[in-house]
């Protein structure tokens, strides 16, 4: 294992009631990679972020942040790392949620503030200058008092972001970020995460918008049937001579 | 004229009985959310426990405390010191009976009010604030619980209504509050007048129950 590898999953194997959804993937991540993951409906994309983030346990395989062990195998059994060592590797991680998740009573200043806050007792001053700091990159410095129903789902999704960021995570994951977008509005939300991408944040996007997985992604990740098919840069995999890969993207475009 | 002047008299004389009774009734009233309220809330946590027998004694509890009558339950409570303990019945008892009834019977009609607040709030609430870092009791009481409360303050302010008018029940243990307090002016005036006048007052109790909730339910319009 590089010293290198920000995030390494060793074996992943997972199953929802006795069916299988990710049968065996290994992945690693470098600092400052943009890392996409594309694939059919059911393929397990959501399943692979949601073991990344811990969401869901694993049934077996070993799960590593920055050389810290958050799960591992021993005896041939998946063992988590202890409730303590848990909460400090997860502070190397953020998550962007499809549907935002915001939190409906708090402003977006304090939706913003309130983990740094609460969970790293980051002071308040502090706090507020880093969310402004962000809310200013993202165009939404003048929403700060708003709540999140005022907000269009662009905003919402761009505040969710912010709010991921202000932990100052080491690596974003993103689940289809933009797929509960209108059209108008993937833009502003794309345009960010190109942005964040060209400031060298280690990201790994679930993502169905091919031309921007095209534009952003350092690695492309193919998967079906809980598998990696194919992985490479976003020429390799586009243009793969993989018939299941070619009908996939062949459809996306047409 | 002399019946108007009679009217007045009779309400100036059992004006001071009635207002005491009517202290009562506040009284019960209050205590009976003080501490329902919390307790319908752990009660609800149990009946939501991933233990199945503290789930299945906290539902057993709920389906009896709701499926039986009140009247009944205040004169179970009221003399099982006596069949349980074998314990005399002393006269300041009445009134914590009275308290601990209405508790145990409002704290389950709560609990069944929190439970389904708190399953109505999606899970991405509670997988946000997980992904964040928030410890569970966090989530819990700065993520949850504010949208729990905005969403239960509609069959909450049901449930006080209702108990603003239960409480006359207490008159089973002898209690005097204003119901039982206006029934005995009935009674010695031969009139349902001192009833109607009970009647007024229970109204303008629950106009003002009322009116408060729904300056709390404005409050919280602020966000949705
Ligand atoms: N909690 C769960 N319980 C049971 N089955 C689940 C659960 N979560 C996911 N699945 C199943 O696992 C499979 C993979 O789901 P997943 O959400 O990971 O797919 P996906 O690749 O993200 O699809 P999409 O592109 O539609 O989001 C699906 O068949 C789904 O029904
Ligand atoms: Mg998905």
């Amino acid at each position: 294992m590089g010293e290198k590898s920000l995030l390494t999953i060793n074996h992943l194997k997972k199953s929802f009631d006795g069916q299988t959804i990710l049968k065996d993937i290994s992945l690693q991540v470098s600092r400052g990679e943009v890392v996409s993951i594309i694939g059919p409906s059911g393929s397990g994309k959501s399943t692979l972020l949601r073991c990344a983030t811990m969401l869901e346990t694993m049934d077996s395989g070993e799960l590593i942040y920055m050389g810290e062990k958050a799960a591992q195998e021993v005896e041939g059994r998946c063992v988590y790392a202890s409730r303590t060592d848990l909460r400090r590797i997860r502070r190397y991680f953020g998550l962007v949620f499809q549907n935002f998740n915001l939190f409906p009573h708090y402003s977006v200043l304090k939706n913003i503030t309130d983990a740094p806050m609460t969970v790293d007792k980051v002071p308040k001053k502090e706090a507020e200058k880093r969310a402004m700091h962000l809310l200013e990159q993202f165009g939404l410095a003048d929403k700060k008092d708003a709540y999140p129903f005022q907000l269009s789902g662009g905003q919402q999704q761009r505040v969710s972001i912010a709010r991921a960021l202000a932990l100052q995570p080491e690596i974003l994951f993103f689940d289809e970020p933009t797929s509960a977008l209108d059209p108008e509005l993937t833009g502003e939300v794309l345009k960010v995460i190109k942005q964040l991408a060209k400031e060298k944040m280690t990201m790994i996007i679930v993502t169905h918008e091919m031309q921007f997985a095209k534009e952003i992604s350092d690695r492309v990740i193919f998967l079906e049937h809980g598998n990696i098919l194919a992985q490479g840069t976003a020429e390799e995999v586009f243009y793969s001579d993989n018939a299941r890969i070619r009908d996939f993207i062949g459809k996306l475009n047409s | 004229m002399t019946a108007i002047l009679e009217f007045w008299n009779k309400f100036i004389t059992m004006l001071p009985e009635l207002m005491e009774g009517f202290g009562v009734t506040v009284t019960i009233f209050a205590l009976t959310l003080i501490f329902s309220l919390p307790l319908g809330l752990f009660l609800s946590f149990g009946r939501m426990a991933k233990n199945s027998l503290i789930r299945t004694l906290s539902k057993i509890y709920i389906s009896v405390m709701r499926g039986t009558p009140l009247m009944l339950q205040l004169v179970v409570v009221y003399f099982s010191p006596y069949y349980v303990f074998g314990i005399k019945i002393s006269n300041s008892w009445r009134f914590t009976a009275v308290i601990v009834a209405f508790v145990l019977n409002y704290a389950a009609y709560f609990a069944e009010i929190y439970r389904s607040g708190i399953e109505s709030i999606p899970k991405g609430q509670y997988e946000a604030a997980e992904v964040l870092g928030y410890t569970k009791v966090q989530t819990f009481v700065k993520i949850i619980l504010p949208q729990v409360i905005k969403r239960i303050l509609p069959p909450i302010t049901n449930e006080m209504i209702t108990l603003v008018k239960d409480t006359s029940l207490a008159f089973v243990l002898a209690q005097v509050e204003m119901f039982t307090a206006a029934k005995q002016f009935a009674a010695a005036q031969a009139s349902v007048m001192p009833l109607m006048v009970a009647g007024v007052f229970y109204y303008i109790f629950n106009l003002i129950v009322a009116s408060l909730m729904e300056f709390a339910e404005k409050k919280l319009n602020y966000y949705r």
